[in-house]
């Protein structure tokens, strides 16, 4: 397959930046995404040039690492797929593809397609968390949880924090990031003790980050790889909403 | 005051004040249809809005106790909507040179632009109906004359089809984000939040057009 890239290049933070195309006459339909850009590093090192920078680990759709706006959308065009699992198949042949990094003021593009999502982290350091040290797995039935309520923790815990909800949403907002935390974890008698402190440190935190607010647009659960839902904003909503109220 | 400086603290304030609004709007709907029973109906009725809660509240006091809620919860819709819209903008400086399909619909993408029309509509609509300035009747007491003045001009017509047709599409997005704002949504309550959101605003659309409408084509004069 004859693909062309047109890739954003931006040698440094502060560095202006521009969309470059390059040529990928060899595409092999079976190749991931990343194999792509992988080639098309391997070329253009060989020919002396700078190789597009981009942020990859796993390669399985599960750490998180990798990302990238593809013709538009976040992850690309498969639904509830990372850009490391969308392969080369997903296009057609003689197709010009726009790569760009995630957009939003608190992810600061530092080369390329990578950008800083270290805000993502600071929210996490907020309140992402159980502060109890409740070493290994406990016995399963020592606290009971019905089974909606696990079921809805895990769906938010398989949040792999990528960004795709930011770099999707039309205001750089964080909040299907930060829900799918609150959603996760106060839903569960071991989060219950921070339940209210949880909430109001993770919103305050994402506030400062310079995220933008929600409008209930939906483009976020639609490009999120691992499809948290909007009904998890609405739980961040209502938690806050209780917390700040002051009810236990 | 931490809670009015969250995104999520401004947006409750909105979603709030949107339903107060939205209550106001079906309650004013519904009276605007007393014109259909003839002037001394509507003209009774109209005069009888100026004596609610009498005689323990003087003569339009209730009206002026509403009339300063519905400004406070205008001013406070529209203060958080200023201050998050211009947040959200300044989070997302830089577009995708491929553009973004959207997801979401109309109704979504206009809230802003329909908001400030909504709010020139309002000043408008006073300026019309409350104080008579632009009246072309413009007799206090007179109000099915009033009415019918106003609504014989053909574009006083079009600007009310335009604003009605505004005001149905802030409500479709409105009503179901203030249900997700305020925690009510849940996925089992989203196709019926969803279903009541298109309801209202069909129905105050309609309901607010039917009277414009009528005079114009010389159903009510």
């Amino acid at each position: 397959m004859k693909l062309t890239l047109r890739i954003w290049r931006q040698a440094g933070p502060a560095e202006p930046g521009s969309m470059v195309a390059y040529e990928v006459p060899d595409a092999n339909p079976d190749m991931s995404f990343l194999e792509l850009l992988d080639v098309l590093n391997e070329r253009l090192t060989l020919e002396g040039g700078d190789p597009v920078t981009f942020d990859h680990d796993c390669r399985e759709g599960i750490c998180g690492s990798c990302g990238v706006v593809i013709n538009g959308q976040a992850h690309g065009p498969r639904a509830l797929t990372t850009t490391c699992q969308l392969h080369v198949r997903s296009f057609s042949d003689g197709d010009v593809i726009d790569i760009e990094p995630w957009r939003s003021v608190a992810f600061g593009v530092l080369k390329d397609l990578m950008v800083d999502r270290s805000g993502l982290d600071r929210i996490i350091q907020a309140g992402g968390y159980i502060s109890a040290p409740t070493g290994s797995a406990p016995e399963a039935h020592s606290t009971p949880v019905p089974k909606p309520i696990a079921d809805s923790a895990f769906d938010n815990a398989t949040c792999i924090g990528c960004g795709a909800c930011v770099a999707a949403c039309p205001n750089g907002s964080a909040m299907l990031f930060t829900s799918a935390k609150v959603a996760h974890l106060n839903s569960l008698p071991q989060g219950a003790p921070e339940r209210a402190s949880r909430v109001l440190n993770l919103v305050e935190a994402m506030d400062a980050e310079g995220f933008g607010g929600c409008t209930n647009t939906g483009e976020c659960t639609n490009a999120c790889p691992k499809g948290i839902p909007m009904d998890s904003i609405a739980t961040l909503n209502r938690e806050y909403l209780r917390a700040s109220l002051g009810r236990k | 005051m931490n809670f009015w400086r969250s995104t999520i603290g401004k947006k409750t304030v909105m979603a709030v004040t949107g339903l107060l609004m939205l209550l106001f709007l079906i309650v004013h709907m519904l009276g605007n249809l007393k014109i259909f029973f003839g002037r001394t109906d509507f003209d009774h009725y109209a005069h009888w809005l100026r004596t609610i809660g009498n005689p323990v509240l003087h003569e339009s006091w209730y009206l002026w106790i509403q009339r300063f809620v519905l400004v406070v919860a205008v001013v406070l819709h529209a203060v958080s909507a200023y201050q998050l819209s211009r947040r959200d903008l300044k989070a997302r400086p830089t577009k995708y040179s491929h553009h973004q399909r959207a997801k979401a619909g109309y109704a979504t993408h206009i809230m802003r632009y329909g908001g400030i029309t909504l709010a020139l509509f309002i000043v408008y609509h006073i300026l019309d109906f409350t104080t008579l300035t632009l009246n072309r009747h413009g007799v206090d007491g007179a109000a099915y004359d009033n009415v019918v003045s106003s609504f014989s001009v053909w574009w006083v017509t079009v600007i009310y089809i335009a604003a009605m047709i505004c005001l149905g599409l802030h409500i479709q997005h409105g009503f179901w984000s203030a249900a997700q704002t305020l925690g009510y949504n849940r996925p089992s309550r989203d196709r019926a939040f969803k279903g009541m959101a298109t309801g209202l605003a069909v129905l105050l659309t309609a309901g607010f057009l039917i009277v414009p409408v009528s005079v114009l084509a010389g159903l009510v004069d």
